[in-house]
């Protein structure tokens, strides 16, 4: 199968499998997150969702943004429902039905990933299906009005844990779910962010290489949830790897790499800074709340450091 | 864009259209407008790779231009544009003006 080389020159030439006439909000990440996953694929894909913006907004009644075979069932089963197509799918070929070679991969947001559909992700990981998980995590529940979820940081303003007077927005740290699916044994688990299209392509190609089960993890701007500007998705996720709160890093077959380190760490404060969600965390007496969270940002980056043998002078 | 009736939608609710969102232009929601500025554009792509819209039209390779039926006018596509020698190939204005 010829391969397109990655310039965005070739990539432009090839069909793009997500329309225009989408019903995202202007600005936001997960169609741009989509659009590259999809450019990275080659040959025949199926695809299933997860309930979410994604869904809801790319598959609005009879009209779909789709230009591959895509399977909505509901929030929790994403995991599950592309687990049944798989194995129909290896039934058929054994039979002798279908001799394509077809590549699985489900989408979903960080609420029916880190949360809902958690169980069935793990199940489905767990259970060797060949299919790459793709997670565009913008840290809520935004289809219903940025509800806090396992993937919401720290310090967060959400409708559910709003910012006052005494609790100053979320008080918890967030899941670190890509960690979490890489100690399910799995031969790849990723992260990666818009902003660094190349990095990300060339995972989601890695990982659609590697027979059995793949999850990635992608960051996804919301500029209605982060309250920023709606011009500012690519910025912002540039922002969230150099300073090292998004770190661009692979697991394949237990051994950690950072794909991308930032010549020059930035302070997580450049990221905070132009959220309105994180707002209140500038006001003095929640400077403690900066330190906190700067302070878990730099252990995870020092321990993705050491596993990957790459730890700084 | 025409809606269909109950009685006509498939069982299922399943598409059998591939992209049929095309049907839905996207390009009354913006209030800004993106315009190219040729002569400063060196032709990086960046604003076809992340334009949400696939709003960008590119023709053999090349950055041609907007697709105002479905851009809705989220301002990436400047933000992210590099130009030339510090000049902008994309500027943001008013919608109407
Ligand atoms: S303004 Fe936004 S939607 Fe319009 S072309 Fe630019 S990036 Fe695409
Ligand atoms: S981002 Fe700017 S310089 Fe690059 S191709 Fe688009 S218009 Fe031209």
């Amino acid at each position: 199968m010829a391969t397109t080389p990655l310039t965005l020159k070739e990539l432009s030439k090839k069909e793009g499998l997500l329309t225009s006439g989408h019903r995202m909000c202007a600005g936001c990440g997960a169609p741009i997150v989509v659009k590259m996953v999809l450019l990275a694929a080659e040959g025949p894909i199926v695809a299933a969702n997860a309930t979410g913006c994604l869904e809801v907004s790319t598959c609005i009644s009879d009209y779909t943004a789709w230009k591959i075979p895509w399977i909505h069932n509901a929030f929790e089963n994403a995991a599950a429902t592309l687990s049944g197509v798989e194995t129909m799918y290896r039934s058929l070929k054994k039979q002798g039905k279908i001799s394509k070679d077809i590549k699985f991969i489900a989408f979903g947001g960080d609420g029916g990933t880190y949360d809902i559909g958690f169980q069935s992700l793990s199940g489905a990981m767990e259970r060797g299906h060949d299919m790459l998980y793709i997670c565009y995590d913008n840290g809520a529940y935004m289809n219903t009005g940025i509800q806090r979820s396992s993937a919401t940081p720290f310090g967060a303003d959400t409708t559910t844990c709003p910012a006052g007077s005494v609790i100053p927005g979320k008080t918890q740290q967030r899941k670190n779910l890509t960690k979490i699916m890489a100690a399910h044994d799995i031969p790849y688990a990723a992260q990666a962010s818009p902003s660094h299209w190349m990095d990300l392509v060339k995972k989601v190609k890695k990982a659609l290489s590697i027979e059995g089960p793949k999850f990635m993890n992608i960051l996804s701007p919301c500029n209605r949830g982060w309250r920023s500007r709606t011009d500012d998705a690519i910025t912002l996720s540039r922002l969230g790897v150099e300073t090292c709160y998004w770190p661009l890093y692979e697991i394949e077959n237990g051994v950690t790499k950072v794909t991308f380190k930032p010549k020059e760490k930035k302070p997580l404060v450049d990221f905070l800074k132009p959220q309105g969600r994180f707002k209140h965390l500038f006001a003095p007496e929640n400077e403690w709340m900066l330190k906190k969270f700067q302070e878990a940002v730099d252990k995870e980056w020092e321990s993705l450091l050491k596993a990957s043998g790459n730890e700084q002078p | 864009m025409k809606l269909k009736g109950w009685k006509k939608v498939t069982p299922g609710a399943v598409c059998t259209v591939a992209g049929s969102a095309l049907e839905f232009k996207t390009g009354s929601w913006r209030a800004f407008r993106p315009r190219w500025i040729e002569e400063n554009c060196i032709q990086c792509l960046f604003c076809w790779m992340y334009c949400p819209d696939m709003a960008v039209n590119v023709k053999d390779g090349k950055m041609v231009g907007f697709n105002y039926d479905y851009c809705k006018g989220c301002g990436i596509c400047a933000l992210e544009c590099p130009g030339k020698k510090g000049k902008k190939a994309i500027v943001m204005e008013e919608e109407g003006k």
